[in-house]
């Protein structure tokens, strides 16, 4: 890429406007709630999808955080933070966005599937830097957990974020930074 | 023969399992800054200014590196001479556990691959043994995440694939890890041996310090070309795009059978954390 902007900010809930804005390549700093959900909260939610059961979250204009933190320490918001592999996801993830989940932070390449929901949806997807847990732990300032606790660093967890880095990977029109 | 106890050897292991998550290496974060140098693009910089930050913020000892702590990989190299006061492997398992647990560390080890209880204190660790001369017990600790593990890849190639088959592979391992194992990555490179050896080799491999040249001039070579077609592959920094997908190629050959060429790919993030003591 020839050009990258600076950094813009962004706040939660998402709008179709902020998120058309939005293209693969740019940096934001997202404020507001994040949801966390990796691989065991996933497939929890699939099968409460399948027999028609209530969601733990409502997912309208909501981003999804691939991540499960480290242990948080006596008087911290919240242990290290950085994102996981996102295609462990990809299996679930159109269902979701179909239910209003508008964006996902991870790391690393989405299928097909993924892609054409997101742009079906007007969706984003968003790499944050995978490996930078002890940073991106800097931009949280609380975290509760909202949903399957027994779960433990892969529970549910809202976290209120100011600034949260992350670049445009898969933007509303369909395009990959990675491809 | 001289008696350890294996209080000791716990207490090391505790030790290296929270220095390796939260102190990254004087040699990486030196290839850091090379790397940082080196990229052109605003966002490669970027990326490697946060990992240069991110490597900062750990050390002051709050947060670790990153939240994936991995599984403790662990290599004993056991002089022959040494007795432990007390099952090894034991001590080792114990010294894990409390690693993670005083250290903050993330409990990511389920009991079972399919059914997937979480073992909660992020035993058992995976332990390789080697009886060496001597009398002392060298401990290294490997803190594996599973974004580049999952990575990884064996091959078998027949012997007359050669090393340009060898060299193949290995970039096409890289390839199409793409983004997601955490380049720039280390590659680590088991050549010969059995299926098991090869991977084995591979993993060793990771623990060679940057800018140490490998012995053999023949290999050695060869890392040097691997280096340069893996960064032409340009998946850089985060896989964002840049010059820098690995920090280093480390080969580790071995003999093999006259049938065979195994070929084994441990990609290591780019902290590629781990930590040695000898006792």
């Amino acid at each position: 890429m020839s050009y990258v902007r600076s950094a813009a900010k962004i706040f939660t809930p998402l709008s179709d406007d902020v998120i058309r804005g939005l293209s693969a390549g740019d940096r934001v700093l997202i404020s507001g709630v994040v949801y966390t959900a990796r691989d065991a909260a996933h497939k929890r939610m699939s099968e409460i999808m399948g027999r028609g059961g209530e969601m733990p979250f409502d997912f309208s204009g909501q981003i999804a955080y691939y991540a499960g933190p480290s242990p948080t320490r006596p008087g911290a918001a919240i242990g290290s933070i950085g994102p996981t592999t996102s295609g462990r996801m990809d299996a679930y993830s159109p269902a979701l966005i179909g239910m209003g989940l508008k964006a996902m932070i991870g790391k690393g390449l989405r299928s097909e599937e993924v892609r054409r929901a997101i742009t079906a949806h007007c969706g984003v997807y968003m790499a944050a830097v995978g490996g930078a847990g002890a940073l991106i732990s800097r931009s949280v300032r609380s975290a509760r957990v909202i949903a399957f606790p027994e779960l433990g660093t892969e529970a549910i967890r809202l976290l209120e974020v100011e600034d949260f880095p992350a670049i445009v990977a898969i933007d509303s029109s369909g395009n990959d930074i990675y491809r | 023969m001289r008696e350890i106890d294996a209080e000791l050897v716990s207490r090391a292991v505790a030790g290296l399992c929270v220095e390796a998550n939260y102190d990254i290496a004087p040699d990486i974060a030196a290839a850091f800054k090379r790397a940082r140098d080196t990229e052109e693009g605003e966002l490669a910089r970027c990326v490697m200014d946060d990992l240069l930050e991110n490597a900062a913020i750990a050390a002051e000892g709050a947060l670790p590196l990153c939240q994936d702590t991995g599984m403790a990989v662990v290599f004993v190299e056991t002089g022959q001479d040494v007795r432990v006061t007390g099952p090894l492997t034991d001590a080792i398992n114990e010294g894990v556990r409390r690693g993670y647990e005083d250290g903050f560390l993330r409990k990511s080890v389920v009991s079972d691959p399919v059914r997937r209880a979480n073992t909660k204190d992020n035993t058992p660790a995976i332990i390789h043994y080697d009886v060496v001369p001597g009398d002392s017990l060298v401990i290294t600790v490997a803190p594996k995440g599973f974004g580049s593990e999952n990575m990884s890849a064996l091959s078998m190639l027949k012997p007359s694939d050669g090393i340009e088959g060898v060299k193949a592979f290995v970039v096409e391992t890289v390839r199409k890890a793409g983004p997601n194992p955490c380049p720039p990555i280390v590659a680590g490179v088991g050549v010969g041996g059995t299926m098991d050896y090869a991977c084995l080799l591979a993993k060793k491999a990771l623990l060679r310090s940057m800018g140490s040249p490998n012995a053999d001039a023949f290999w050695d070579e060869a890392e040097r070309d691997l280096l340069n077609r893996i960064n032409a592959l340009g998946i850089g920094p985060a896989g964002l795009g840049g010059r820098t997908t690995a920090l280093a190629v480390f080969i580790e050959p071995y003999p093999t059978h006259i049938a065979g060429l195994p070929v084994a790919v441990n990609i290591g993030c780019h902290s590629t954390r781990h930590g040695t003591v000898r006792l």
